[in-house]
């Protein structure tokens, strides 16, 4: 009972150290992606051509009914940019999560069997690192045809590899631990070390490249949106309302203007909240 | 010594190789690279001679050895776009890129190492704080989006600076800083680090008993051993302007080697793509190469590991 009470005031006091900023955009833009679709003031693929390239509420010529004003066929930009969150933080979380679970397989198993295991899952992750990113990722775009499902394949193909390489190094440091010569001594099985020994150890460093990571994932799908590679229309995405934005860069500066404070607020966020985790979870500190 | 740098060749080949085959498979990716290349109601006479053109008509690794020997004396196939040899084309442009990308490195160089010593050397006070926020914000921004602000505040608004193509040294600024953003940042902050770091060294404290004037201990003592790893992670950084050419490229039709990617791409010029991604990874792979022996060279340390 004792310990229990503990533990909730060692956690509220954690909790009132994390940064504000950072947890609560991110927050908005997960209620954003989650829920936008009951919230949206119109729906993002829903046209007006009569109200075409309406400017910003504060702006002559805009209304309060568009605060954002519109894009080139009459759509709200507010409820665009809502609904873009939905596709990116979408792409993003999943992206990160299969690329990370792989790459941490793959580091267990060559940091912790080493041998020829270790050698060909190494050989192929330096493979993958030295490829250049973005032109790989057009390409098979481009071959494979723009689809959601396509683009997170192309994403996690890129992405595993960089967790691979971290994630074994923390391995190899862990596994020169005495604990691990004991529950071998004990008998515990190779699989049963790795899961239950060794990956916990090494979660810390996940979380924080998880996060770092998911702003780049961001900024990789809509880049990909933006050369007209990403998750096809009508589906609302903040890559191809700047290519939209672009064409219209003399008349309506608000259709370039509004997707990128998004992306840049987003990926702001993930990379303050992940140096933020980096100097928590430091080994020094590790009772979190 | 001499075992590292053979090691590291090693490592490099079975890349090279690893990625010439992901690169040539990409193209077999969609499972009928031809469906990709001819119009869907082409005669029949024409996809038998297009199978044999291309040798489709061969197993993979036969296709692979074909394509392989042939790359390696410069022979790439020729471009479906402009029907010339592809590795002309590739020549062509690719010294446009290496304008930008080189220009892009020496600003981000300059303002980077400049900010980050100066936010090191005033590290608590309001310089400190643009500083960190400069690379918090150069980190976070996409490329494109900076691309188009830029665009839409210098060309369109102020009319200072033209918008795209390729011309005299006002074309040049724009693409450059756009290019060169991301990399300022990471610059930034490295040497920031890297410059508290020494700063914080023994011999840095004895250089101030012995009564040197500040800024010599900064010049002559810090500056110097804080580049080693600024020097290191920018060298290897540098190839992965490559990425960043292609959005920066496109966005202000810059005829370089990432645009003529993309347009290859939408034309479906596959040989082209080919080519570009090909030789742009082994260019990846060499640099690291590179610089990691020449690291070797400077750090005694690393060869043990």
């Amino acid at each position: 009972m004792m310990s229990e009470r503990i533990d909730l005031r060692r956690i509220t006091s954690v909790l009132r150290t994390v940064p504000i900023f950072p947890t609560v955009v991110l927050a908005i833009f997960l209620v954003c992606g989650v829920f936008g679709g009951f919230f949206v003031p119109h729906d993002p693929n829903d046209m007006e051509l009569n109200n075409s390239l309406m400017p910003p509420f504060w702006e002559e010529g805009g209304s309060t009914s568009y605060l954002l004003g519109t894009d080139q066929l009459g759509r709200d930009m507010l409820s665009r940019v809502i609904g873009g969150a939905g596709i990116s933080l979408q792409v993003g979380f999943v992206v990160v999560f299969i690329s990370g679970t792989i790459g941490s397989i793959f580091a267990l198993l060559s940091g912790y069997l080493g041998g020829w295991v270790d050698v060909i899952i190494m050989r192929m992750a330096d493979t993958f690192l030295a490829l250049p990113y973005m032109l790989i990722a057009i390409a098979m775009a481009a071959i494979l045809g723009p689809s959601r499902n396509n683009i997170i394949l192309i994403l996690v193909i890129m992405g595993w590899a960089g967790y691979a390489r971290v994630l074994r190094s923390e391995v190899l440091r862990i596994k020169e631990v005495n604990f691990i010569q004991l529950a071998i001594v004990a008998g515990c099985s190779n699989v049963r070390i790795m899961l239950r020994h060794i990956f916990p150890n090494i979660v810390n460093t996940l979380t924080i490249m998880a996060t770092l990571q998911f702003g780049s994932v961001i900024i990789a799908e809509s880049s990909l949106s933006f050369l007209g590679l990403g998750v096809p229309p009508p589906h609302p995405a903040w890559g191809s309302m700047l290519a939209d934005g672009r064409n219209h860069m003399t008349n309506a500066w608000w259709m370039s203007v509004w997707p990128g404070v998004a992306i840049l607020l987003v990926v702001l966020s993930c990379n303050l909240l992940g140096d933020w985790l980096r100097v928590r979870l430091d080994p020094k500190f590790r009772q979190l | 010594m001499q075992r590292y740098i053979f090691k590291r060749i090693v490592q490099a080949i079975f890349c090279v190789v690893g990625v010439t085959i992901i690169v040539f498979s990409l193209t077999r990716l969609s499972g009928d690279p031809l469906s990709l290349l001819l119009a869907p109601d082409a005669m029949q006479e024409d996809v038998e001679e297009m199978i044999s053109i291309l040798g489709l008509d061969e197993p993979f690794h036969v296709q692979y050895w074909d394509f392989i020997s042939r790359a390696v004396q410069g022979d790439f196939g020729k471009s479906l776009r402009w029907k010339r040899p592809c590795i002309d084309i590739f020549l062509e442009k690719f010294p446009n890129t290496l304008q930008l990308a080189v220009l892009s490195m020496a600003w981000a160089l300059l303002v980077g190492i400049s900010v980050g010593i100066l936010s090191a050397v005033k590290v608590g006070t309001w310089f400190d704080n643009f500083g960190k926020i400069f690379a918090l914000l150069g980190q976070a921004t996409p490329v494109f989006w900076l691309g188009i602000m830029l665009m839409m505040v210098f060309a369109v608004n102020f009319r200072w600076l033209p918008t795209s193509g390729m011309g005299g040294i006002e074309n040049l600024i724009m693409p450059s800083v756009t290019l060169g953003w991301v990399f300022t940042a990471s610059i930034t902050r490295l040497t920031r680090s890297a410059m508290l770091d020494v700063l914080d060294s023994e011999y840095i404290k004895m250089a101030r008993i012995k009564g040197v004037p500040e800024r010599f201990v900064i010049i002559k003592h810090a500056f110097k051993n804080a580049m080693i790893p600024v020097v290191t992670v920018a060298s290897l950084q540098f190839i992965t302007l490559l990425n960043g050419t292609v959005i920066t490229e496109t966005v202000f039709n810059w005829p370089g080697v990432g645009r003529l990617v993309v347009d290859s791409i939408f034309a479906r010029d596959y040989p082209m793509v080919q080519t570009v991604v090909l030789i742009a990874s082994c260019l990846f792979v060499f640099t690291n190469l590179a610089v990691d022996i020449l690291y070797a060279y400077i750090d005694p340390r690393i060869r043990y590991k």
